[in-house]
């Protein structure tokens, strides 16, 4: 699904990503885990189009596109979905109109018609009830006055009405107390199927009580150091990042 | 009854243009419109037409606008014709008295309409002929000539217009729509005088409608006098919808008495030259005034907002907003004068200017102008000029939405502050859609840029 070769990217002249290499298969959860600075938020604003990034090397397929060829809105139409660390606040645009313009525009790219308003009141309804988001949420200008984990589960509804094919979940877990991490998570549970793909970037192990993930990796100044199974986030929450960086620097 | 005038030197031949037709100007006008001509021309005559050397008019140089060769309609004929019919309008489905101008004529095509309550919509001329009382007291009272030219300049000119009477206790059930249509073979110059009358416990909604049908040159100087009696309600929405070659100075003037709540709205989303003065003076304690504005311009279009509230007694309260988005080579200014008076102890006011400027060749100048005499005062002013947040655009986009559409999304988003202060709730769904519209690109008053020659970015300016 996603093949990602020796990727290189830079900001200001400064690269913070120094050749990844990772392969996402449908039906696999990976996780991505790191000390702070190591490129995890870059790795994803990278995949999702953000062009304060430059790409200078290396190449990234999704589903056999070429993923950094595309625009950030055709990659969303492609099934990528990146769940924001930071959620923009943009007053004055209604959630619902946000929505129906995003479901729309993807319908549009798969030769589908708009939907009607009715059809689209009700997947909002059935995708609020999967996400357990509070209705009112729903009713205000996107992110507005949100809360923190307001925000996040907003995210996560998002997510829901666009069904992604590989969701990116960055950070989506910092900051939410344990309620709502468990609503986010049962979300992302939710969604899983043997077709989509998740990434979840994180520094907790506790998310992936809730997200098991089928490989763990290590991003480390700007490379994959390791990868292992789930067992390594234990490993990495009882003896921190440092023998890592050792080990990386032996 | 057509005169045309060639105008190169302003006031000369304005001058001139004034005393040859003076018999023609006060044929059939009423006695107060006629007896404030000469002194109103007298002050004209001294100050001019409006240069940037004026201080009011530092952003906007009116003189070349003025100039050239216009036609002016002094008898109501053209009012005659039947443009009316032919006339689409932009705002439909909405449930009002609807009455038309035509260059500044009230037709007479209008249909008599059974307004309820004593309420009076007519010409001014048959107004001072039906109601002599009130239009004797209120004609020329409320605008302030000896300050401002293109007022003298309206006052010694004005011919028709129209007039609105809501007497005590009436609460109108719908609103006023008053369609401003500028029509014609020729270019054209247009004086037209509105006079309207609030009187206590009454309460009004007004929208001034400005359109262009005919794709000629067209210089409007329209002069509104609003008084709103003890304990009245009044709201104003000029949507001014003309295309590129339409120069228009449009003044808004009110006059605020005890417990009054007034609100006028600006809503400039189509037009070539545009500058809207608005004058409130809030003349008794307890007056409360909201004076919106929102711009949209793009190509060459300039947009000039001019405000003055006036808090001359105590415990009243303004609240200003006006918000802008340029696009293009599109100018813009602000000017926001708010005068609390030695006396106007716990006023409150409030005012805020946002720009939006989407090229590097659009400009903005926005000025907040406080003179606050009193000390017991609360007053705040700000004002803005930004971008689009590139931040949100790639949120937006990250979502699957197109960057024009995320575009438009945040434009609107933009916009949408000043929408939500209309208080006719249809209207504002109406206005809603205009200004999506507008920013898709999707006005018909695109067929202007075939005459003007300005250069156009959008589709449907191709």
């Amino acid at each position: 699904m996603l093949v990602i070769k020796d990727l290189h990217a830079k900001i200001d002249n400064k690269e913070i990503l120094r050749g990844i290499n990772l392969e996402v298969k449908p039906g696999e959860v990976h996780c991505i885990m790191g000390p702070n600075g190591s490129g995890k938020s870059t790795l994803s604003s990278v995949l999702a189009g953000n062009d304060k990034f430059e790409v200078c090397e290396g190449s990234a397929t999704f589903n056999g596109k070429d993923l950094l060829d595309l625009a950030p809105e055709d990659r969303a139409r492609e099934g990528l979905f990146l769940s924001f660390q930071y959620p923009v606040e943009i007053p004055g645009v209604s959630m619902v109109n946000f929505m129906r313009t995003a479901v729309n525009e993807h319908r549009k790219y798969r030769g589908d018609e708009p939907c009607s308003a009715s059809e689209f009141l009700k997947l909002m309804r059935d995708k609020k009830k999967m996400v357990e988001i509070d209705s009112n949420l729903t009713n205000r200008s996107v992110n507005e006055g949100f809360s923190g984990g307001e925000k996040k589960k907003n995210e996560i509804f998002q997510m829901a009405m666009l069904e992604p094919k590989l969701a990116i979940l960055d950070e989506t877990d910092s900051g939410l107390d344990i309620d709502a991490l468990r609503v986010v998570a049962n979300g992302v549970n939710k969604l899983k199927s043997s077709d989509n793909a998740t990434i979840v970037i994180t520094h907790y192990q506790r998310l992936l009580d809730h997200i098991v993930p089928d490989f763990v990796h290590v991003l480390y100044k700007g490379r994959i150091v390791k990868s292992a199974g789930k067992e390594l986030a234990l490993e990495l929450e009882e003896k921190g990042y440092d023998w890592i960086k050792k080990e990386f620097e032996d | 009854m057509n005169i045309a005038c060639r105008v190169v030197n302003l006031q000369e031949e304005y001058t001139k243009l004034f005393k040859d037709q003076k018999a023609l100007l006060e044929s059939g006008a009423p006695n107060k419109v006629n007896a404030l001509r000469d002194k109103a021309m007298a002050i004209f005559e001294e100050k001019g037409i409006p240069s940037n050397k004026v201080e009011d008019y530092k952003y906007t140089n009116l003189q070349p606008y003025f100039k050239g060769s216009l036609n002016l309609s002094l008898s109501s004929e053209a009012a005659h014709a039947n443009v009316t019919n032919h006339f689409h309008c932009e705002v439909p489905q909405l449930e009002t008295y609807n009455v038309f101008l035509v260059n500044g004529w009230y037709s007479e095509q209008n249909e008599k309409i059974a307004f309820p309550d004593g309420v009076v919509v007519s010409s001014i001329r048959t107004a001072a002929k039906d109601h002599p009382e009130v239009f004797e007291k209120h004609y020329g009272e409320v605008a302030p000539m000896e300050s401002d030219a293109m007022v003298a300049m309206n006052t010694a000119f004005a011919q028709d217009g129209a007039f609105i009477y809501v007497p005590k206790g009436v609460v109108l059930d719908k609103p006023i729509q008053i369609v401003n249509i500028m029509n014609g073979e020729t270019d054209r110059l247009a004086f037209q005088r509105n006079l309207i009358v609030v009187e206590e416990n009454s309460q009004v909604k007004v929208m001034l409608c400005d359109h262009t049908v005919s794709p000629n040159k067209f210089v409007i100087n329209s002069v509104s006098e609003v008084y709103a009696a003890e304990n009245s309600v009044f709201d104003v929405y000029n949507i001014q919808n003309q295309h590129n070659l339409t120069t228009q100075v449009a003044g808004m003037y009110v006059h605020q008495k005890k417990h009054s709540n007034i609100l006028t709205n600006s809503l400039t989303l189509h037009s070539g030259i545009t500058r809207n003065n608005v004058r409130v003076t809030m003349d008794d304690e307890h007056c409360e005034s909201h004076v919106y504005g929102l711009y949209l311009s793009d190509k060459n279009q300039h947009v000039d907002n001019f405000t003055f509230i006036d808090h001359a007694k105590p415990n009243c309260e303004s609240f200003e907003l006006y918000k802008g988005v340029l696009d293009d080579s599109a100018t813009g200014a602000f000017t926001g004068k708010v005068l609390v008076q030695k006396d106007a102890q716990k006023t409150n006011a409030y005012q805020s200017n946002n720009n939006l400027l989407l090229t590097e060749s659009a400009r903005v100048n926005s000025k907040p102008q406080l003179e606050i005499y009193a000390d017991d005062v609360k007053c705040s002013h700000g004002a803005t000029v930004g971008q689009l947040d590139d931040e949100a655009m790639f949120y937006l986009r990250a979502r699957g939405i197109s960057e024009t559409e995320s575009r438009i999304l945040l434009m609107f988003a933009f916009a949408y502050e000043v929408i939500e202060k209309i208080r006719v709730e249809p209207l504002k769904e109406q206005i809603r859609g205009l200004v999506e519209k507008r920013f898709r690109g999707e006005f018909d008053k695109c067929d202007s840029c075939v005459v003007c020659g300005q250069a156009g970015n959008t589709v449907s300016c191709l």
